[in-house]
């Protein structure tokens, strides 16, 4: 079997399973957020009462991170209704922030979900993780199952502590779309979790199911000091079989940006560099982690210039916020991300959340998020170029799309 | 932990769910556009792909569909949905669908429910010169979606078919889905996430009127007069008709009623 297939067996209590099977799996973790916790609370009091209780209420992570930083009632109130709900409920991990006007005076809020899912040490090997967004498939890297499904799907989750899926087949020759995605390789193994995280991130971009990375001594060494929960990887055997193969020279791949409106609308960055861009923004569960930081960090400290558009660093969690303030940048003699962040002229670090992302500013962006469908980031004509923080910190400093390489050599 | 404890009879429900199954497995089968051939590339892949070859799930699918047969009677019921049809194009994504601004409305909420479908795929970009719901009304005179490939991609967001379904939809007619949509359209029951085998958005104009007929798989557009196959609903059916994946738990015993 292969790993997602193993960690079905598992989950599912079966010895064997095939493409093509529908199981019943265990649910390791099952997070929300407060976008989708009103959402899923609500269908879940309706179809089971008003009395109902959670099937464990250590297994469910509520985390507030969509709309945090803002004056909306609505969103506001949607927090309000999550926290009566974990209360009632004795929910053991509820990220809450009650003081807005200062994220660092709550000390139970972490930020955005999938970044502070991996730093809280709830993302284990061999698990099975579900939860209310399409990102939830990030949580791979750690060698999991774990996708995004909706509200009805979660609700159902709270009261049985089940999910039924299917285990994916052969669908389509084409496309990754309902289909798991192994990451294995010596470059994926000279990867940080972080940077796995990435990679994992994006799967559902593809319409990818899931994705999984082996787990090895990096994962071992990040899990260490993030929990105590004992846990069991799996990996795919030798004879395992698979849909298609794809074999990637690292060594040959060059910046990429993808154009608007579509995450899969690649182009080379070095190709774009005509595209005046009217801002830049550095953050979600995508690009704005803490290693992301230091690589838009290199390259303002590689060019030694101030940035021609306004840059918006949006920190994922308080702790990529404590990072870009207290780590030093190799190579800038002790120098962290923020002060040259500052020198370069950089909009102040944001309260972390999930920002921009889902909405907030127009015109060109180039933008290290997951998404740049029409409207996604606030208008509709607003044309978004994704990125990798290197190329948007390039671009900053031009004004222009910009291949990082023109300051890294 | 047992699954007994919190399960009413697990097995009765997944050997219920094999007997009324057809020979399309639950999951949509979709296409993706990433490595979609006929796209136009704009530097050299750099990547090389072999296909593997596998052969048994063919087969297992095959053994399902004997077992199947044998047991179904139809149970495709004789719905059938008729009304204009509305068109879209290839990835129309969920934040076109329903833009983030509107999740704080909660569907659980009879009068948010209702708020919901009046900003159905307001996210349209200015292109679509006709607006899926007018100004001040809840629903939509359209009430068969037709589109192109993945539709609904993006987000996990739930309130995607929820707005649809509030909005008065029946069905999609999509030349493919993207799969946390297609699952939330099921677990909901709110629309039918119907797959045709042709390019069907580019046969079909906003404003044609159209019908389904689910137990035959076909859709009829009778301004055009021509009709098109659609794949079977198949195992996604009996879930959306009995009202999503609680009503249907709750027939199927898996879950006190």
């Amino acid at each position: 079997m292969t790993m997602t297939e193993k960690i079905f067996s598992r989950a599912s209590e079966k010895s064997q399973v095939n493409p093509g099977d529908n199981v019943w799996i265990n649910v390791d973790v099952l997070m929300t957020h407060d976008a989708c916790g009103p959402g899923c609370i609500g269908v879940f009091k309706k179809e089971f009462g008003d009395d109902a209780k959670v099937w464990d209420r250590e297994k469910i992570v509520i985390i507030a991170d969509h709309y945090i930083f803002t004056s909306d009632e609505r969103a506001n109130r949607n927090l309000n209704f999550v926290r009566d709900f974990c209360i009632e409920q004795g929910i053991k991990y509820f990220y809450d922030i009650t003081d807005r006007s200062d994220f660092k005076a709550n000390p139970d809020y972490k930020g955005v979900c999938h970044v502070a899912l991996a730093q809280e040490g709830h993302c284990r090997p061999g698990e099975v993780m579900i939860g209310t967004d399409s990102h939830t498939c990030t949580a791979g890297a750690f060698g999991q199952f774990a996708t995004g499904v909706g509200n009805t799907d979660a609700a159902f989750g709270f009261e049985t502590g089940k999910v039924l899926l299917k285990i994916i087949g052969e669908i389509s020759v084409s496309g990754a779309t309902y289909k798991a995605m192994e990451f294995v390789g010596s470059t994926i193994e000279s990867l940080t979790m972080e940077e796995r995280m990435t990679l994992c991130n994006m799967v559902v971009e593809a319409g990818g199911k899931n994705s999984v990375i082996p787990a090895d001594a990096t994962t071992f060494k990040y899990l260490e000091d993030r929990t105590s929960v004992p846990y069991e990887p799996v990996y795919s055997d030798d004879q395992a079989r698979f849909v298609a193969e794809y074999r990637i020279d690292a060594s040959k791949l060059e910046p990429v940006v993808a154009k608007p409106h579509s995450p899969d609308n690649r182009a080379l960055a070095r190709e774009c560099k005509d595209v005046k861009t009217d801002r830049v923004y550095i953050g979600s569960c995508t690009g704005g982690k803490t290693e992301d930081f230091l690589a838009a960090a290199k390259v303002f400290l590689a060019s030694g210039e101030k940035v021609k558009v306004p840059t918006f660093l949006v920190p994922a969690t308080q702790k990529v916020w404590m990072d870009l303030y207290t780590l030093p940048v190799p190579g800038s003699g002790g120098k962290t991300c923020s002060q040259i962040f500052e020198a370069a002229g950089c909009d102040t670090p944001t309260s972390p959340s999930c920002g921009a992302c889902l909405g907030g500013p127009r015109d060109v962006c180039v933008s290290t998020t997951n998404r740049n469908f029409p409207g996604r980031m606030g208008h509709t004509e607003g044309q978004i170029y994704l990125a990798s923080p290197y190329t948007a910190a390039a671009s900053a400093l031009t004004g222009f799309v910009t291949d990082p390489r023109e300051f890294l050599r | 932990m047992a699954a007994a404890a919190s399960l009413a009879n697990p097995t009765t429900f997944s050997s219920s769910l094999s007997r009324s199954r057809h020979h399309q497995p639950f999951a949509s089968l979709a296409t993706s556009n990433v490595f979609n051939a006929t796209k136009q590339r704009s530097f050299k892949p750099l990547i090389s792909q072999s296909i593997v070859s596998s052969t048994s799930p063919v087969t297992r699918r095959t053994s399902v569909v004997a077992a199947a047969t044998a047991n179904s009677s139809s149970s495709a019921s004789s719905t059938s949905f008729h009304g204009l049809c509305y068109v879209v194009g290839d990835n129309i994504d969920t934040d076109q669908i329903i833009p983030a601004e509107y999740l704080t409305l909660v569907p659980s909420k009879p009068e948010e429910y209702k708020k919901l479908g009046s900003y159905a795929l307001i996210g349209l970009p200015a292109s679509y010169e006709t607006r899926f719901v007018e100004p001040e009304e809840f629903q939509s005179k359209y009430k068969i979606i037709i589109a192109g490939d993945n539709f609904g991609c993006g987000s996990s967001r739930e309130h995607a078919p929820v707005a649809l379904g509030a909005a008065g939809v029946t069905a999609v007619v999509a030349e493919s889905y993207a799969r946390i949509f297609f699952r939330n359209s099921v677990a909901t029951g709110e629309v039918y996430p119907l797959e045709s085998e042709a390019r069907v958005c580019e046969e079909c104009k906003t404003g044609d009127v159209v019908t389904i007929e689910l137990e035959q798989s076909l859709l009829i557009n009778h301004t055009s007069g021509k009709e098109y196959k659609l794949k079977p609903i198949g195992d996604a059916g009996p879930v959306i008709e009995a009202g999503g994946i609680f009503a249907y738990a709750r027939k199927a015993g898996m879950i006190p009623a």
